[in-house]
C-alpha cells in the first residue's frame, strides 16, 4: 500500500509548523482541503438520503390526509380555534402561517368549505371517500373498493379517490427483476468462467472488453430495441397475448445487468490464487474440473456478491422498464404487464402536484428504493472485501 | 514416446467437454446479443443519418421525418455533459488523491469514504433524479430565488445547471475509481525519488504523480461522460424539456436531450411506422456519441491495467 511506505517530508503540525522543518502553511492548507473534499462522497450519500426522505416525511409520519371528505370548520369559527389547530387545518407551514393576515385565513377556510360542497352527491355516502389512502394500512392491505366484488390491491393515483396501494408496484419490480436475474446470472457467470479459466489469453483480451462494452449501451437504447424489435419477435416465438409484458422487460433488463455481473464474477474468479489451479491440474484434473470444483467454490462469495449487486442494478433500472411495460396490474404471471417502482416514479412525477400526497408518495417510493439498494450494495461490498482479504492472506 | 502420447489423448471426459462448451456458448450468446443490437441499429440507422438531420432545428411537430432534426438535442446533451465534467473532475480527482496518497489504509474513516463511493455507484439513477428535484431545485433553487427576490421561480425549477449537478453527483464514483486505478499504477520509486531529493509530498503529487496519471484521469472523465450522455432518468425532473423552440442560453434554461428524445419518439409517436427511420437515426447518433467515447476509454484503461499488472 503506497500510503504506508513513504513518509518523507510530511507537511504536518499546525499550519505546517513543525520542528526542524520550514513552515509551509499553504501546503498544510492544501492538504486539509484535499481531506475535506474527499469527505464530499459521504456528504452526498447523506444528502441523498435526507432530501429524498424529507419530501416523504409527512407520509412516513402519517401526517398527510388524502381523504376526499374531510370535516369542515365554518369560517365564522376562526376565533374558536387555537393557532396551531388552524395551521394544521389549513395545511400551512409555520412561515406561511405567520405571514398571512386574518382575512386571507378566512378566505382559505371559505375555499375549503366550497371544495367540500362541490363533491358529487354519489360520493357523499361512499366510505371510500372518507378514507385516508396514505395511511400504512391502506397502502399495504387489500381493500374492497366500491363497485368491486372482492378486496384488491390497486394503485390508481388519478381520479377522485386516490388509490395508493404500493403492493402491485413491489410485485411488478420483483417480477421483472427476478426474470432479469434468471437470464443474466447464468449467462454472465458462465461467460466469466469461460473467460477467466478456459479461454486462451488472446481470446480473453479481445472478448472481455467487448462484453464490457455492453454496459456502454444507454438504457434508452436497450429499451428502444426491446420495444420495437424484441417484443414483436418474442411474441411470435412464444405466442402469448400481451405484446408488452414483464417477460420482455425482464429479458431486456438482463442486458444491462449482464456486464455488471460478468465483470465482478470475472474479477472474483481471476483473484483465486494460481497455485489452486496449478495444484489441481498437476493432480490430473481437467480444465473444467479445476474450474468447477476448485476455482468456483473458492470464488463463490464473489459470485454471490455479483448477484447481489446485479439485483441492486436490476431493481433500480428505470428507462428499459418504463418503455416496455407500464400498466399497474396486480398479477404474478410473467406474461402480464407490470409496473415497477422506478417506472411509477418516472412516469407520474410530472403530473403530481408538488407538495401533494401523490408527490410525497412517489418520494417515499424513492426512499424505499434507496434503502433497498443501499442494503444490497453494502452486503455485496462486504462479501467482496472479505473475499479479497482471504485470497490475499492465502497467496 | 507412447507414454507421452497416452497422456495427451487421455480418456475423453464428456462432462468436461459439455460444460466447457456451455460456458463458451454463454459467452458467444452475450456477444451475439451485442452484435444483434448494434447491427440492427447501424443497418437501419445509417441510411437515415443525413447531414440535414443532424443540423436542423425541428419545428414543434418533430415526428415528421421530412422536416425534423436533432441539432438542439445534440447541443443540449453536449452542454449538460460538458458542465457535468467541469463539476465532477476536480472533486473526483481530489478524492482519489486523498484515497491513494493520504488516507491511512486501515482507518474507519477511509473505509467509510470507500463505502460511500461504492454506494454512490449503486444508487438507482431515478433516485438521483428525485435527489436533484428535492435538493437542488426545491431546496437550493428556491432559497436562491428568495434571496434574490425573484418575482417568479428562476432557479426553483428544472434547469440545465441542476441537471448537470445531479449527473455530476451520479458520475463521481466513476471518476474516483478510474483515477485511483491510474494513481496506483505509478511506481513507488518515482515518488520516493522525488521525496529523496527534497520535494514535499504535495509537490511530489502535483509535479510527479499527477502528470503520470493523466491518461487514467482522462479515462475516468471519458467514462463519466459516456455514462452520463446516455442517462435519462436523472434528468427527467431536473432539466429536460419535451420541446423548446430555442437553444438554451442561460444556466437556468431547460434543454432538449438526445436520450430523452429517443424515449419520446419511441413511446409518444402518433404513427410509429412513419417515425421509425428518424428514430433509428436518433438512436444511432446517441450510440455514436456514447460508444466512440467508451471505446477510447476501454483502450486507455486496458493499457493502464497492463502497466499495473506488470508492476504488481
Amino acid at each position: 500500500m503506497p500510503q504506508q511506505q513513504h513518509q518523507g517530508k510530511l507537511t504536518s503540525g499546525w499550519m505546517g509548523i513543525h520542528r526542524g522543518h520550514k513552515a509551509r502553511p499553504l501546503e498544510w492548507l492544501a492538504e486539509k482541503f484535499i481531506f475535506l473534499v474527499s469527505l464530499s462522497t459521504i456528504l452526498m450519500v447523506f444528502l441523498i438520503f435526507v432530501f429524498v426522505a424529507r419530501e416523504a416525511l409527512p407520509i412516513f409520519l402519517g401526517k398527510e390526509n388524502s381523504a376526499l371528505i374531510k370535516p369542515v370548520i365554518p369560517p365564522a369559527d376562526i376565533d374558536k380555534l387555537k393557532s396551531e389547530e388552524l395551521r394544521a387545518y389549513l395545511n400551512l407551514t409555520e412561515k406561511q402561517f405567520q405571514k398571512m393576515d386574518r382575512e386571507t385565513k378566512v378566505d382559505l377556510m371559505l375555499v375549503k368549505q366550497e371544495a367540500q360542497s362541490e363533491i358529487p352527491e354519489r360520493l357523499l355516502n361512499d366510505p371510500d371517500a372518507k378514507l385516508n389512502t396514505t395511511e400504512w394500512g391502506a397502502m399495504l392491505k387489500p381493500r374492497q373498493w366500491a363497485s368491486y366484488n372482492k378486496p384488491e390491491y390497486i394503485w390508481q393515483p388519478i381520479g377522485q379517490i386516490h388509490k395508493y396501494n404500493i403492493i402491485p408496484l413491489f410485485v411488478g419490480s420483483l417480477k421483472i427483476t427476478i426474470i432479469g436475474l434468471l437470464f443474466a446470472v447464468p449467462l454472465a457467470v458462465g461467460a466469466a468462467i469461460y473467460i477467466s479459466q478456459l479461454a486462451r489469453p488472446r481470446v480473453r483480451e479481445v472478448v472481455k472488453p467487448v462484453i464490457e462494452m455492453l454496459s456502454g449501451i444507454p438504457s434508452v437504447v436497450v429499451g428502444f430495441f426491446a420495444l420495437l424489435i424484441m417484443a414483436t419477435v418474442m411474441q411470435k416465438v412464444f405466442g402469448y397475448e400481451t405484446r408488452l409484458n414483464a417477460f420482455v422487460a425482464g429479458v431486456a433488463l438482463s442486458f444491462s445487468v449482464i456486464p455488471l455481473v460478468f465483470s465482478i464474477a470475472e474479477d472474483a474468479l481471476t483473484s483465486v490464487p494460481r497455485s489452486y489451479t496449478q495444484g489441481a491440474l498437476a493432480l490430473g484434473a481437467s480444465r473444467w474440473q479445476t474450474a468447477w470444483q476448485i476455482v468456483l467454490p473458492a470464488a463463490t462469495p464473489g459470485v454471490f456478491a455479483a448477484v447481489v449487486l446485479g439485483f441492486g442494478r436490476a431493481i433500480g433500472e428505470t428507462m428499459i422498464v418504463l418503455m416496455v411495460c407500464s400498466a399497474s396490474v396486480m398479477s404474478w404471471s410473467i406474461f402480464d404487464s407490470a409496473r415497477s417502482i422506478t417506472t411509477t416514479i418516472a412516469a407520474e412525477m410530472a403530473e403530481a402536484v408538488a407538495g401533494g400526497h401523490h408527490y410525497r408518495i412517489l418520494f417515499m417510493l424513492g426512499a424505499i428504493l434507496f434503502a433497498v439498494t443501499f442494503v444490497s450494495n453494502m452486503l455485496g461490498e462486504l462479501v467482496i472485501h472479505r473475499l479479497k482479504h482471504k485470497m490475499e492472506g492465502k497467496r | 514416446m507412447t507414454e507421452i502420447q497416452n497422456f495427451k489423448t487421455r480418456k475423453f471426459d464428456f462432462a468436461s467437454f459439455f460444460f466447457s462448451g456451455l460456458t463458451g456458448f454463454s459467452t458467444l450468446l452475450i456477444l451475439a446479443i451485442l452484435a444483434v443490437i448494434l447491427g440492427n441499429i447501424i443497418i437501419n440507422g445509417w441510411p437515415n443519418l443525413t447531414w440535414h438531420f443532424v443540423s436542423t432545428i425541428p419545428k414543434k411537430d418533430f415526428f415528421d421525418p421530412a422536416t425534423t432534426g436533432v441539432l438542439p438535442m445534440i447541443i443540449g446533451t453536449t452542454i449538460r455533459v460538458f458542465m457535468m465534467t467541469i463539476f465532477v473532475l476536480p472533486i473526483g480527482v481530489i478524492t482519489a488523491i486523498y484515497l491513494t496518497e493520504y488516507a491511512p489504509s486501515g482507518s474507519w474513516l477511509t473505509r467509510i469514504i470507500r463505502a460511500a463511493v461504492n454506494n454512490l455507484a449503486g444508487v438507482p439513477s431515478i433516485v438521483f433524479g428525485l435527489f436533484g428535484l428535492g435538493f437542488f431545485i426545491n431546496f437550493i433553487g428556491r432559497n436562491m430565488d428568495q434571496l434574490m427576490h425573484n418575482p417568479g421561480p428562476v432557479w426553483g425549477q428544472p434547469a440545465v445547471l441542476w441537471a448537470s449537478l445531479t449527473l455530476a453527483v451520479m458520475t463521481m464514483p466513476v471518476v474516483i475509481v478510474a483515477t485511483e486505478e491510474s494513481l496506483k499504477a505509478i511506481p513507488m520509486g518515482l515518488r520516493e525519488a522525488s521525496l529523496a531529493i527534497g520535494a514535499t509530498k504535495l509537490e511530489t503529487i502535483i509535479r510527479i504523480v499527477l502528470p503520470q496519471a493523466l491518461p487514467g484521469i482522462m479515462t475516468g472523465g471519458i467514462l463519466a461522460v459516456s455514462r452520463a450522455a446516455g442517462e435519462v432518468a436523472p434528468i427527467l425532473f431536473t432539466g429536460v424539456a419535451y420541446y423548446m423552440a430555442s437553444l438554451p442560453g442561460k444556466l437556468s434554461d431547460q434543454f432538449m436531450d438526445l436520450g430523452y428524445h429517443v424515449f419520446v419518439l419511441s413511446t409518444q409517436s402518433p404513427d410509429i411506422e412513419k417515425t421509425r427511420p428518424i428514430l433509428y437515426a436518433t438512436v444511432l447518433v446517441l450510440l455514436l456519441l456514447t460508444f466512440a467515447l467508451n471505446f477510447v476509454a476501454v483502450l486507455i484503461r486496458a493499457r493502464v491495467r497492463k502497466k499495473l499488472r506488470a508492476l504488481g
